[in-house]
C-alpha cells in the first residue's frame, strides 16, 4: 500500500483546518501557508504522475479494509494528470488572489484549500458514494468562494448556483440508491463486474440509475439542457474564483470518462456504452449554443463563461465517441481549455479592475491603465481559446477532428467544430476591438486604477505559458495521453488492482 | 408498507419540485428540504423494507437488513442539513442586500439600472411609512 496517494487530500485538509483555527487574523501568514500548500500539492502531483507513468494502477485502502467493503483511492494515469492540472491551476489562481483579492471577504484561503481537497478527492476516489461526498466538499467550498467579496448581484447569482447544485446532489443520491439497490455495490471496480450480471428484470432500474447519474455529471459539466446556471454564476463570481471554477466543469467530464468507460463500457452487456447516444448530440448542441453565446455576450466575464460552455460541448462530444484516439484528443483539449478559460477569467478581472464603473461590459470607456499589456494578454488568450494557430487550441482541435474522422457522425462533427470556431473568432475580435481599440477615440480621463504590482500579470502569464508549453511539447504529451486513454479502455487492470488490493481474503 | 413508503416519497418529491420552481427563495428552500427528505427516505428503502430486523449480522438474529443504506442515509442527512443551512443563510443575505427575495437575476439589458432600482426599493418603502 502506497501512503503517498492520500497526500493530495490530506494536505489541503490539514492546511485548511490550520488556516481556520490558527492563522485566521494574519493575512500574511495565511498567504504563506496557502502558497506553501499549493507548491507542495504541485510537487506531490508531479511525483504521483511520475509514479503512475509505469501503467500500474495504485490503490490505497483507507483503514486497510479490502476493496468492495472498504473505501479505496485509486491512482492511474488519468487521475494523476487531473491532480497535476488542479495543482497548476490552483497555484496560478492563488498567485493572482494573494495580491488583494483574498482580503475582500473572510476565509478565502481555508475555503480555497477545502476546494482543492474536494477536487483532489473526486479525482482519486474509487467508489461513487465517496465521489458524492467529495462533490459536496468541493461544492460547499465553492458556495463560500462564489460569494467572496459580497455584493447583491453576486449573492443572488450564488443562490441560483446553490439551488441548482442542491437539486443535482439530490438526483445524485437517487442515482446512487438505484444503482446500489440493483447491484449491491458502491465500488466502481466492483460495479464493473456486477453490471453484466444484472438480471433482465432489473436492467431498466440500472439504466435509469446510470442515466440519472449521467444527468448529474452533465449538470456539473454544463451540458446543454443543464447549462443554464453557468453564465450567471461564473460571470458574477469573483475573477480568481471563476478561474478556479474552470476545473469544476472538468470534474463532470472526468467522472463521465471514468465511470462510463469502466462500468458501462464494452463489457457491460445490456448496458454497453450507455452514455454515448445521449452525450454526443448534447455535446454538439452545447458547442453551438456556447459559441453563439460568445457572440451574444455583453461582458467579458459572460463571454468567458460561454466559451467554457462551448469548450465543454466540444470536449464531451469527443468523449462520446468512446475510442482511444478520440479520448486522447479530448484529454489534450481538456488540459488546454482549462488553462485558457482560467486565463481569460483572470484577464476579465484585470479589465474590470481598470475600467471603473464600466467594469468588463462591452461599452465605450476611456483607455485603461496598462492597456497594452492587458490587451496583449487578451490577444494570446483569445488565440488559445478560439483555436487559432499557433497555440494549443489549434492542435487540440486538429486532434479532435482527426479523432472524429472515422466516426459515423464525422460530417456533423467537422462542420460544427469549424463553423463554431469561426463564430468564436468573430465574437472575440469584436470584444477585443471594443475593449482595447475603440476606447482610444475617447479622451483619457483620470486613470480609474492605480497600476498594480506585477504578481497578477505573473499569474496570468504563467497560465498562458502553460498553453505555450502544451503547444511545444504536444508530441510527447499526446503520446502520453494516448497511453492514458488506452489504460482507461483496458479496465481489467484497474479492476484487478482495486479488488485484489491489500490481499483481502475474499478473492 | 411498500405502498405507504412509495406514496410518501412520491408526494414529497412532487411537492418539493413544485416549490423549487417557485420564484421566491423561501418556497425554494422549503422545496429543497422536502426533496432531501424524499431522497433520504428513498435511500433508506434501497436496502429493502423489513420490520423488526437488526442492521447487523448476529447469531441470535433471525435475519438482518442491509446496513449500508442506513450508513449512506446518515451521511446524506448530515450533508443535506448543512446544505440547507447554507442556502438559508445565502437567501437571507441576498434578501438583505438587494431588498427583495426573487430568485431571478436582473435582466442583462441594463444591469446597472436594475441594481440601483433594487437598492432604492426598500428606501422608497421606508419613505412611504414616514409620510
Amino acid at each position: 500500500m502506497n501512503h503517498w496517494l492520500i497526500l493530495p487530500i490530506l494536505l489541503p485538509a490539514v492546511v485548511g483546518a490550520v488556516l481556520v483555527i490558527a492563522v485566521r487574523h494574519d493575512v500574511l501568514l495565511a498567504r504563506i501557508f496557502a502558497l506553501a500548500s499549493g507548491v507542495l500539492l504541485l510537487a506531490a502531483g508531479l511525483a504521483l504522475l511520475v509514479m503512475s507513468a509505469d501503467g500500474e494502477v495504485r490503490v490505497y485502502a483507507l483503514g486497510a479494509w479490502p476493496a468492495p467493503f472498504g473505501i479505496v483511492l485509486a491512482l492511474d494515469r488519468l487521475a494523476a494528470l487531473m491532480l497535476v492540472l488542479t495543482a497548476v491551476l490552483g497555484l496560478a489562481v492563488l498567485g493572482y488572489a494573494v495580491n488583494g483579492w483574498d482580503e475582500r471577504g473572510r476565509h478565502f484561503h481555508p475555503l480555497f484549500q477545502f476546494q482543492l481537497m474536494g477536487l483532489n478527492g473526486a479525482f482519486l476516489t474509487g467508489d461513487f458514494f465517496n465521489l458524492f461526498v467529495f462533490f459536496e466538499v468541493l461544492l460547499i467550498a465553492s458556495y463560500g468562494l462564489m460569494v467572496h467579496g459580497g455584493g447583491g448581484l453576486r449573492v443572488k447569482a450564488g443562490v441560483q448556483y446553490v439551488v441548482a447544485n442542491l437539486i443535482g446532489s439530490s438526483v445524485f443520491l437517487i442515482a446512487v440508491g438505484l444503482i446500489y439497490s440493483v447491484t449491491g455495490t458502491l465500488n466502481m471496480a466492483d460495479l464493473a463486474l456486477k453490471v453484466p450480471q444484472v438480471a433482465a428484470a432489473d436492467q431498466a432500474l440500472l439504466h435509469t440509475g446510470a442515466v440519472l447519474l449521467l444527468l448529474v455529471f452533465a449538470l456539473k459539466a454544463a451540458l446543454v439542457p443543464l447549462h443554464f446556471w453557468l453564465p450567471g454564476t461564473y460571470a458574477n463570481a469573483p475573477g480568481p474564483v471563476a478561474a478556479l471554477f474552470a476545473i469544476m466543469t472538468k470534474v463532470g467530464a472526468y467522472s463521465i470518462l471514468r465511470l462510463y468507460i469502466l462500468a458501462f463500457g464494452a463489457e457491460a452487456g445490456g448496458a454497453a456504452w450507455l452514455a454515448a447516444p445521449w452525450l454526443l448530440p448534447a455535446g454538439l448542441l452545447t458547442l453551438v449554443l456556447g459559441m453563439l453565446g460568445v457572440l451574444a455576450a455583453r461582458s467579458l466575464g459572460q463571454m468567458a463563461s460561454f466559451a467554457v460552455i462551448g469548450s465543454m460541448g466540444m470536449l464531451l462530444a469527443t468523449v462520446a465517441l468512446f475510442t482511444v484516439q478520440a479520448t486522447a484528443a479530448a484529454l489534450y483539449y481538456l488540459l488546454h481549455s482549462t488553462l485558457a478559460a482560467a486565463a481569460l477569467f483572470l484577464i476579465a478581472d484585470l479589465v474590470a479592475e481598470r475600467r471603473g464603473v464600466h467594469r468588463d461590459r462591452f461599452d465605450l470607456a476611456p483607455r485603461l491603465a496598462q492597456g497594452g499589456l492587458v490587451a496583449g494578454l487578451f490577444f494570446v488568450a483569445a488565440i488559445g481559446i478560439t483555436g487559432m494557430p499557433p497555440l494549443s487550441g489549434f492542435i487540440g482541435k486538429l486532434l479532435i477532428l482527426d479523432g472524429a474522422r472515422t466516426a459515423t457522425q464525422a460530417g456533423w462533427f467537422w462542420s460544427l467544430i469549424l463553423g463554431t470556431s469561426l463564430i468564436a473568432i468573430v465574437g472575440f475580435s469584436r470584444a477585443g476591438s471594443l475593449l482595447f481599440w475603440k476606447c482610444s477615440a475617447l479622451e483619457a480621463g483620470p486613470p480609474a486604477y492605480r497600476p498594480a504590482p506585477a504578481l497578477p500579470f505573473v499569474a496570468v502569464g504563467s497560465l498562458l505559458a502553460g498553453l505555450v508549453a502544451l503547444t511545444v511539447f504536444a508530441g510527447p504529451l499526446h503520446r502520453w495521453l494516448e497511453l492514458t486513454a488506452a489504460q482507461l479502455y483496458a479496465p481489467a487492470g484497474y479492476i484487478e488492482a482495486v479488488l485484489g488490493a491489500a490481499g483481502g481474503p475474499h478473492r | 408498507m411498500e405502498f405507504l413508503v412509495a406514496t410518501a416519497i412520491g408526494a414529497m418529491t412532487a411537492a418539493g419540485l413544485y416549490l423549487v420552481l417557485r420564484a421566491r427563495t423561501f418556497p425554494v428552500v422549503l422545496g429543497l428540504s422536502l426533496l432531501t427528505y424524499a431522497v433520504n427516505l428513498f435511500l433508506f428503502a434501497t436496502g429493502r423494507l423489513a420490520v423488526n430486523r437488526p442492521p447487523v449480522i448476529g447469531a441470535e438474529a433471525i435475519g438482518y437488513v442491509d446496513p449500508l443504506p442506513q450508513a449512506l442515509v446518515l451521511t446524506a442527512i448530515v450533508i443535506s442539513f448543512g446544505m440547507t443551512a447554507v442556502i438559508v443563510v445565502m437567501a437571507l443575505r441576498a434578501y438583505l442586500e438587494t431588498g427583495n427575495d426573487h430568485v431571478d437575476l436582473p435582466g442583462d439589458a441594463d444591469p446597472e439600472a436594475r441594481v440601483d432600482d433594487w437598492k432604492q426599493r426598500p428606501r422608497r418603502a421606508a419613505g412611504g411609512e414616514r409620510r
